[in-house]
């Protein structure tokens, strides 16, 4: 296969984010929604190509750098669609604010990008080209409200902490490549499974890149960034950090960790544990003491990124199926809520208090049942989407024979349930602070009400995502 | 002549759909239209589950009216419900307690009915699809997700404590609930199926059984609730709505017991049979501790409330016997008749208490307030009233010939096969029963008018009447004629006693 026909999803949007930069920067102006529209073509026609190659088996191009596999694809699919859908909750914030917004499409294109060279990687190199494009991209998404003192400062500290991750990371690769002498990873999945008599500075390259993938994650212990930035940056760049990069930090895990070191899995299984429990444990506690309601979803981030790595410690094809599965779940319920909040802003306020949330079900009975629906899925209730996503990682860890583990686990999601119920008392049960009916363009409710009820569907009839998940791992059932 | 109908999915789905038909329809329509149809639906629902008594066959203990589809094919988990003889008096029980507080909250609920209603109509189907689902993970999805509208219901319509009363009552059961769900993957892996028929036959070693009874113990207790995890039901019944209060004592409460009859019992007998001896005392600890508490409340909620409890130590005590009454008599026979004990003690507590807290609910509606010392002397204004009143509190006490007195009956008489203590420890609820009960009506109803506002009370309205003296015909009835209870469950209940006295133990050496 020609690496170019490979390639051509990544070009096409590569093509199509120049394209957005350049209307922005000459019809903008007169035109100002010929950025958004154009965005949203580029996203249909890679998802058009996506969706029209999805190979058998595993294709590697660019000497052996890129590798087009199911999981890949599948992967990219789903980062474009949140994309898409977040560029609708994106339109509507800065036009209720008439900010300029043009640069924001284009920023999270080259992010996308970012993030579809990360889960096509095949090399170490490649993953850290997709993750520096990903991250620069969201430093300067983060810092473009540039008058607003607490969006320079998140964007300080996501940058500042991102690179000391990145150094972390790279360290860790030069001493992969110092010991096996590759950068490949199919290499390299070779090469450390025979390396017996060098497990000790495996392990040692291992932990650091562990560090950078918790990073990018937002897992404990390094998680400091997460509710700074989640607070601190404009509403839609939180729903865009918090969905689509999310799947592209797992597909990375995904590459490094089962593609490239499955011989170090005992140790990498070991590690996932301790990160797992710290941050369920960590992130359901303190989301409990927030008072903002974009903060409390970072640490609600933070313990959904705990039971993320249930299913990948696992360490078995289902197990990766089962965290693919709650990455998506997740990023389309955190969508939802982040869109919540955009919906109830106004030019003069963010409306990302819990207390702007009082009374929601008087001024707005349909939004406060879809952010019902999101709360409760968020807390694993079934019938929502949120309890297979819990269900399923649950499973496989009970499954791996960690049934200690899923105790824990449910025992956290218990203390976290208390977080998204009081959100749920805010909206039901107390008066409302304001009477103002909610005001918004017909398209937001519109796409909030298919956000939000796309959760209750997937909760009535979660087979088919299951399925797309289970068949996209399965290449990795034999190990 | 039978219709080829899903009548149970319809049982399940009808209320549902028609629930949220009202919340959403409704909030454009008005009032009386949103009652009405509320109505509407649940007569409905009620009738079509009279069609599963009509076909039902009281002869095998097979479930009936099953339905199996593939809900995931990749884990085998199934869309499959049934009936047999235990779940279907407590379908029954459902939908027919469904009117009873549709009815009940016909006036009383002004803000925002259509929501209210609603609410009822989902519960009415998720509590219907706990009874009838045969998939474990189907059970612990309809387990769970009656959570939410009860937790909408107490919090949204309760009173001045709603809100702790609600997430206390959540969190609660969450906490239960959630180890079912470890203990339920845990059985999924032994069996690589979530079909409730397939854990009821797996092998499990001694230890396994016990690991799995303490989790699934932890969530039916919670539910039932047993001493000492029954704190969250005094607050929840007292700062809940009538309405809520009823569906809590006469529905969601039997949740408990019919999951150890479903869940406990079959899954893991030995467990069972081995931690019997603590199950029996933390009944009787209900039974008697709890009795006293009843008698020391002020507030009549919380007194129906604890009296809820100690009446459902009975059904533990019933459920927990069996091996104590094989002991004793070498008869299985003989400890079926323990479970029926608990059975028809539960739908007898689900008329009883349901129509207690409807009588309080009467006064509360008039007076606002539930305090005893509120109150005395009102027969003078509401001798109808009092008439209905005092046939509950007898039942609640207990009487011979009405329902309240079979189930306790059957239980003191088997548990007397086991022990003569248990028997007397368990009689002496005979006792506490009628004195808090009595004791209670005597202040409230009999005596002086203490109250001016006592005084002016009108006596039953048409509505009220109607809704108690429905209820009061069921306690009569099945207190003089419990025979077709009793022959709906018979043979159930004997192939559950054959499944609990089949040690897994044997089979799971090999």
């Amino acid at each position: 296969m020609n690496d170019i026909v490979m390639i051509l999803p990544e070009i096409t949007l590569l093509g199509f984010a120049c394209a957005v930069l350049l209307l922005d920067a000459f019809v903008g102006r007169r035109i100002p929604q010929a950025a958004f529209w154009c965005a949203m073509i580029g996203g249909l026609v890679v998802l058009a190509q996506l969706a029209s190659y999805v190979p058998e088996s595993a294709k590697f191009g660019f000497a052996g750098t890129f590798r087009l596999d199911v999981v890949g694809t599948v992967l990219k699919s789903f980062m474009v669609v949140l994309v898409l859908l977040s560029f609708f909750y994106a339109r509507e914030y800065f036009a209720k604010r008439e900010m300029p917004h043009g640069e924001h499409y284009s920023l999270a294109m080259f992010a996308t990008l970012g993030m579809m060279l990360l889960v096509s990687a095949n090399s170490l190199l490649t993953i850290y080209l997709g993750l520096e494009l990903l991250s620069l991209s969201m430093y300067s998404m983060v810092a473009t409200q540039r008058d607003s003192v607490i969006a320079s400062e998140a964007a300080m500290k996501y940058f500042v902490l991102g690179a000391l991750a990145s150094g972390m990371l790279l360290y860790g690769m030069s001493f992969l490549y110092g010991v096996t002498g590759t950068l490949d990873l199919s290499e390299l999945l070779i090469k450390v499974s025979v390396a017996e008599d060098k497990r000790l500075l495996l392990t040692f390259a291992l932990v650091f890149l562990l560090v950078g993938i918790s990073f990018k994650l937002g897992i404990v212990p390094f998680h400091m960034w997460v509710p700074d930035v989640y607070q601190g940056a404009a509403t839609p760049v939180t729903q865009f950090i918090g969905s689509a990069p999310k799947l592209a930090a797992f597909g990375m895990a995904m590459r490094l960790l089962v593609d490239g070191l499955w011989g170090l899995a005992e140790d990498w299984q070991q590690m996932l544990v301790i990160l797992s429990v710290l941050s369920m444990g960590v992130g359901n506690i303190l989301a409990i003491a927030q008072t903002n309601l974009k903060r409390m979803l970072a640490y609600s981030t933070i313990a959904h990124m705990g039971y993320l790595l249930l299913g990948m410690l696992s360490a078995t094809a289902s197990g990766y199926a089962a965290s693919m599965f709650y990455i998506t779940v997740y990023a389309l319920m955190s969508m939802g809520a982040f869109g919540l909040i955009i919906l109830l802003g106004s030019r003069t306020s963010e409306a990302d208090e819990l207390s702007d949330l009082a009374g929601l079900a008087r001024r707005s009975p349909w939004f406060a049942f879809i952010m019902l629906i999101l709360m409760f899925s968020m807390a694993g209730v079934p019938p929502f989407a949120g309890f297979w996503a819990k269900w399923f990682v649950l499973k496989e860890v009970v499954q791996a024979n960690y049934v200690w583990l899923a105790a824990v686990a449910v025992m956290f999601s218990l203390i976290g349930a208390f977080y998204y119920l009081r959100v749920i008392k805010l909206m039901y049960f107390d008066e409302p602070l304001r009477s103002q009916a909610v005001e918004a363009s017909q398209d937001l409710k519109l796409v909030l009400s298919v956000n939000g009820l796309a959760v209750l569907a997937l909760g009535l009839a979660p087979s088919a995502l299951m399925s797309v998940c289970v068949s996209a791992t399965l290449p990795y059932l034999p190990w | 002549m039978q219709l080829d109908l899903p009548i149970l999915s319809i049982c399940i789905w009808l209320p549902i759909l028609g629930g949220l038909w009202v919340i959403f329809a409704g909030s454009k329509m008005g009032e009386g239209a949103v009652r009405a149809q509320a109505l509407v639906i649940s007569v409905a629902v009620f009738l079509v589950s009279m069609l599963l008594y009509q076909g039902f066959d009281a002869s095998t203990a097979d479930m009936q009216f099953a339905e199996r589809m593939t809900w995931i094919e990749a884990f085998k988990v199934e869309y499959h419900i049934g009936v047999d003889g235990i779940a279907l008096p407590l379908i029954l029980l459902t939908t027919f307690i469904t009117i009873i507080v549709i009815g009940a909250g016909w006036e009383v609920i002004e803000d925002r009915a259509n929501q209210y209603m609603g609410a009822f109509l989902i519960l009415e189907g998720l509590m219907v699809g706990v009874f009838s689902a045969l998939d474990a993970l189907l059970f612990y999805v309809f387990w769970e997700a009656m959570l939410i509208p009860m937790f909408l219901i107490i919090g949204i319509w309760g009173g001045p404590k709603r809100v702790y009363a609600t997430i206390k009552f959540f969190l609660y059961t969450f906490l239960g609930s959630v180890l079912m769900l470890v203990a339920l993957l845990y059985l999924y892996r032994q069996t690589g199926s979530f079909d409730l028929a397939e854990m009821q036959s797996v092998a499990l070693t001694a230890t396994e059984q016990q690991y799995i009874f303490i989790a699934f113990l932890l969530a039916f207790a919670v539910k039932v609730p047993m001493w000492p995890v029954h704190t969250w039901l005094p607050d929840a019944h007292v700062e809940a709505p009538t309405g809520g209060s009823v569906v809590l004592a006469a529905i969601m409460l039997k949740m408990g017991g019919y999951g150890f009859i479903r869940f406990s019992l079959p899954i893991t007998p030995d467990a069972a049979h081995s931690l019997d001896s603590f199950m029996i005392a933390l009944s009787l600890i209900a039974v008697v501790y709890i009795g006293f508490v009843a008698l020391v409340q002020q507030d009549m909620k919380k007194l129906i409330a604890y009296s809820s409890i100690s009446h459902m130590g009975f059904v533990t005590l019933g459920l927990f016997i069996m091996f104590d009454i094989y002991a004793a008599t070498g008869n299985w026979q003989d400890a079926a008749m323990g479970i029926e004990g608990a059975m028809v003690q539960m739908i007898s507590h689900g008329f009883i208490s349901g129509a207690m807290f409807l009588c309080v609910g009467v006064l509360y509606d008039r007076l606002h307030s539930r305090q005893v010392n509120d109150y005395g002397g009102v027969v003078n204004t509401m001798p109808k009233f009092a008439a209905f009143m005092l046939l509950f509190s007898m039942a609640n006490a207990g009487l011979p010939a009405t329902s309240g007195f079979v189930g306790e009956f059957i239980v003191i008489l088997s548990a007397y096969k086991a022990s003569f203590w248990y028997a007397f420890l368990a009689s002496t609820t005979l006792i506490l029963g009628a004195a808090y009960t009595l004791w209670m009506y005597k202040r409230v109803v009999f005596g002086e008018v203490r109250n001016p506002k006592v005084a002016t009370l009108t006596d039953l309205n048409g509505r009220e009447a109607l809704i108690l003296g429905t209820l009061a015909v069921m306690v009569l009835l099945f207190g003089i004629w419990p025979a077709p209870l009793l022959d709906m469950m018979h043979v159930s209940v004997e192939h559950l006693v054959e499944q609990v006295a089949q040690s897994k133990l044997s089979v799971a050496r090999l």
